[in-house]
This record gives structure tokens, C-alpha cells and sequence, in this order.
């Protein structure tokens, strides 16, 4: 499922993953090391909803 | 303080402030403007305010149109103290029946103003609102460059307020794009850009892309700083577009070598350095950081291809001012570019690894490492130091070359 930075708006699409912070393609959201934040404004993983 | 008359019904209120040197970090010194629109009509209607401190300005010159209270809207396009400051006291004399806003600029609003029981009117991305003479196309255009960041587009008049972007910190006597010398208007654009903008470059090419798609008119675009663009909006169009670039190879030939000094051998290196550039006919820029304002030196970055850093190694780190420089181009992101880094040092030398380190979180790779000397460089060290700049140089142009 995707996430969706509630700040920003950026998209979190585990197909794609997170290529800036090593984050594979085909990692789900809930599997992000905690720490991992937003690439686009820097938020942690709390201010991330589900996609509608 | 006078109000411009853009064309009929609509005014832009240019809070000038002439005097401003250092705007949060940034060197302004040519001042500033804060500016504010007003349409009005059967419904009188202001896109954003100015900073707090400003109001005998800013309202006196609405007061030259209409009475402030005869306003009935607000539109709130950018909640950050210079554009929203006067806010509070705008509510208050005005009274306004509706403050248009974004959700998440009606959260800023209130995280900055607390607790204000304020009429808003929560718009959506790409809603259009009648104000009666004309119609606002309501664009959100998050990180541009905060969160509640947003357009307002004067659908009829081709007219859009910009908010921050396609802006430039620059307070001129001429308010329009044709009124104000032509190279320097770019020049405080590029510096706008680089200081403020870069971190979302990419943003900026998807927002291109999509008034592109929607196929928008534009006649003028009219800014929250510095002049309207009137006679020609698709030069800093165009502009924004080649300064979003991501790739290495939209660069320019050109390597901004930046440092700071104790006793002149971390100088005589960037001086080999400049040279070895020059040799390969690279377009070069050596600057002090103890000389050169941190916003200068990103300006300078934003179209070169190369950044060479310099430091000597004080009480095992790096200067305060290189610290400086790297802790504020770490957060502009300045990817895309090929990194060096250079230093002298006396026993332990770690300054080099150090700003390896804030050039990586910087997006910058070092392909040729980095090169230091010891005490103080012997004509072999500054011939490595030259030698170090055609490597950097040859790096560059391998990649244009697609090797």
C-alpha cells in the first residue's frame, strides 16, 4: 500500500521504494527502518497516512 | 509608499524595505520587497499582507484604493512571517467575511497566530473561487517552498500570483520586469533561486510540467518579492526550467572553489586549484569564505558544475566559516555537481574527511577524493593541487562526453 506524507504530500510507493536512503524496491511501508524520513520535507514516518 | 494599478481593478501594494541587509541568513543588499494584490469590484479582495512592522505602509496605500474595511476576502497564498505578518492586523481593521486558504496553510496560520477564530475558507488544489469581477484558480504548490506554500491564478487575466516563487530580493523604485536593469533582475533571481528554491528543484520541473499540461495563460506572473513579470514571463519560465536541471551535463563549465585560511597555505592551495581550472579552460570563481557572504557563494554554485572546498585542519575539524558554508549547502542540496575537497594541516589533518562528509550529505560526489599538504605546500604540492583540478576538470567533461 502507499503512504502519503500528510505535510508535504509526497507519495511513498513500495514498488519504487527509496533510492536516497537505500530503501529497495518492493519495501513496504511498514518495514522502513524508523528513523527513515520524508526525502521531500524531512518528516518521520508518524506524519505518513495511507493512501486513499 | 505608492500602490501600482496593474490594469483595471487591480493593484499590487509593493512594501518596500529599502534598508533590510540580512534576511534569515540570506544577504540581501539591495533590500527588499514585501508585495501584496488587490482586486477590486462589487467584491474587494487582497491576496496576501506583508511583514509585521510595515502596517502605516501597507495599509496607507490601500487606503489610497479603497477603505481597508471595504475588503471583503482574503487570500492567503504562503503563511511565513513576511508575507502573512500583517495578517493579524489586517483581520482586525478589515473584518473580512472569508480568508481563502489551503488546509494545510489554515494549519501554519494558526500555529503561528494562536487561537484566532478567524472566518476560513478551506479551498482545494485546483478550485476555482468567483470573486465577482474576476475568478482565482487556487493552485497549492507544496514545498514551493514551504508545506502551505500556494498559487492564486486571475483566471480571466492571465495573471498569476506566484506567492515566493519567481521571485528575487531586490527593492527598485521600477515594479515591472521591463522598468529594472535586465541582467541584475536575473542575477537576484539566480540568488533567490539558489538560496531558496534548490532543495526542491524537482518539485519546481513537476510544477512546469503541469501549468504546461494545464495550459495556462500567462501574461504576467506576479511575485511576493521584487518585480512583475510583464513584458517577458517565460524568461524566468525558462529560467526555472534550466535551474531545476538534475543532470551534471545541464551544468556549465565553471568551478566554484570556496575556503577559509590561517596562515595563507589552504590559500595557496585553492589559488593552485583556480589555476589548474583555468588550464582546462574552465570559467573559475575562488572565494573567501571570510569575503564572500554564504549566499553568495550559492549563486555561484547553482550553475557550476564543480565545488571545491577548503579547510585546514584547526583543533582536529574544520574553520568555523567553512562549518558554516557546509551546514547551509548540506540543506540546499546542490546535487547534480562533482565535489572536491582541499586543506592544509599540521599534524593530524582531519578537515579534508570532514568536508567529504557534509559534501556527501550534500548530494556531492568526490570522484578524486580529496588532497591535502602539510604545514605549508611545496611547489610539488601545488603542482598536485593543479593536477587535482584537471582530474576534477576531466571528470566533468568524460561525463559530457557520455564515457
Amino acid at each position: 500500500m502507499k503512504f502519503v506524507c500528510s505535510v508535504c504530500g509526497y507519495v511513498y510507493d513500495p514498488q519504487l521504494g527509496d533510492d536516497a536512503a537505500d530503501i529497495a524496491p518492493g519495501t513496504r511501508f511498514e518495514d522502513l527502518p524508523d528513523d527513515w524520513v520524508c526525502p521531500v520535507c524531512g518528516v518521520g514516518k508518524d506524519d505518513f497516512e495511507p493512501e486513499e | 509608499m505608492e500602490p501600482i494599478k496593474i490594469k483595471e481593478n487591480l493593484w499590487q501594494i509593493p512594501v518596500t524595505d529599502w534598508n533590510i541587509r540580512d534576511f534569515h541568513g540570506y544577504s540581501v543588499y539591495s533590500g527588499t520587497t514585501y508585495n501584496a494584490y488587490l482586486s477590486t469590484g462589487s467584491k474587494n479582495v487582497l491576496f496576501d499582507t506583508a511583514k509585521k512592522g510595515f502596517g502605516e505602509h501597507f495599509f496607507g496605500m490601500i487606503s489610497k484604493i479603497i477603505e481597508p474595511n471595504k475588503i471583503d476576502y482574503i487570500f492567503v497564498n504562503h503563511a511565513e512571517p513576511d508575507h502573512s505578518g500583517l495578517l493579524p492586523e489586517a483581520v482586525e481593521r478589515i473584518r473580512p467575511d472569508k480568508i481563502f486558504l489551503s488546509e494545510t496553510c489554515g494549519k501554519a496560520i494558526t500555529d503561528h497566530y494562536h487561537g484566532k477564530d478567524w472566518p476560513f475558507e478551506i479551498l482545494k488544489d485546483g478550485q476555482e473561487v468567483d470573486i465577482s469581477s474576476r475568478k482565482v484558480v487556487f493552485l497549492e504548490t507544496k514545498m514551493l517552498h514551504w508545506p502551505d506554500s500556494c498559487f492564486s491564478y486571475l483566471k480571466d487575466d492571465g495573471i498569476l500570483i506566484s506567492s515566493d516563487a519567481f521571485g528575487h530580493h531586490w527593492a527598485t523604485s521600477g515594479r515591472y520586469d521591463d522598468e529594472v536593469n535586465s541582467e541584475e533582475l536575473v542575477r537576484h533571481s539566480k540568488k533567490y533561486f539558489a538560496n531558496i528554491l534548490l532543495p526542491f528543484a524537482s518539485l519546481i520541473k513537476k510544477l512546469l510540467r503541469r501549468t504546461a499540461d494545464m495550459k495556462l495563460k500567462i501574461n504576467m506572473i506576479c511575485p511576493d518579492h521584487g518585480v512583475i513579470w510583464r513584458n517577458n514571463p517565460d524568461r524566468i519560465i525558462n529560467l526555472y526550467d534550466k535551474w531545476s536541471e538534475s543532470k551534471l551535463e545541464s551544468r556549465e563549465k565553471k568551478a566554484v572553489i570556496f575556503y577559509d585560511t590561517m596562515w595563507q597555505s589552504t590559500e595557496k592551495m585553492a589559488y593552485a586549484i583556480t589555476d589548474g581550472f583555468k588550464l582546462q579552460n574552465f570559467e573559475v570563481i575562488m572565494m573567501n569564505l571570510r569575503a564572500n557572504h554564504r549566499s553568495e557563494v550559492m549563486t555561484e554554485i547553482l550553475d557550476g558544475a564543480i565545488v571545491a572546498a577548503g579547510s585546514p585542519t584547526l583543533n582536529n575539524g574544520i574553520m568555523p566559516t567553512v562549518s558554516d558554508m557546509l551546514c547551509y549547502m548540506r540543506g540546499l542540496k546542490p546535487s547534480g555537481r562533482i565535489g572536491g575537497c582541499f586543506g592544509s594541516y599540521g599534524w593530524s589533518g582531519e578537515s579534508v574527511k570532514e568536508i567529504g562528509e557534509y559534501m556527501a550529505k550534500a548530494g556531492l560526489e568526490q570522484p578524486c577524493g580529496a588532497i591535502k599538504a602539510k604545514y605549508v605546500p611545496t611547489e610539488e604540492d601545488l603542482q598536485k593541487c593543479r593536477q587535482y583540478a584537471a582530474d576534477l576538470a576531466e571528470q566533468y567533461l568524460n561525463h559530457i562526453k557520455g564515457e
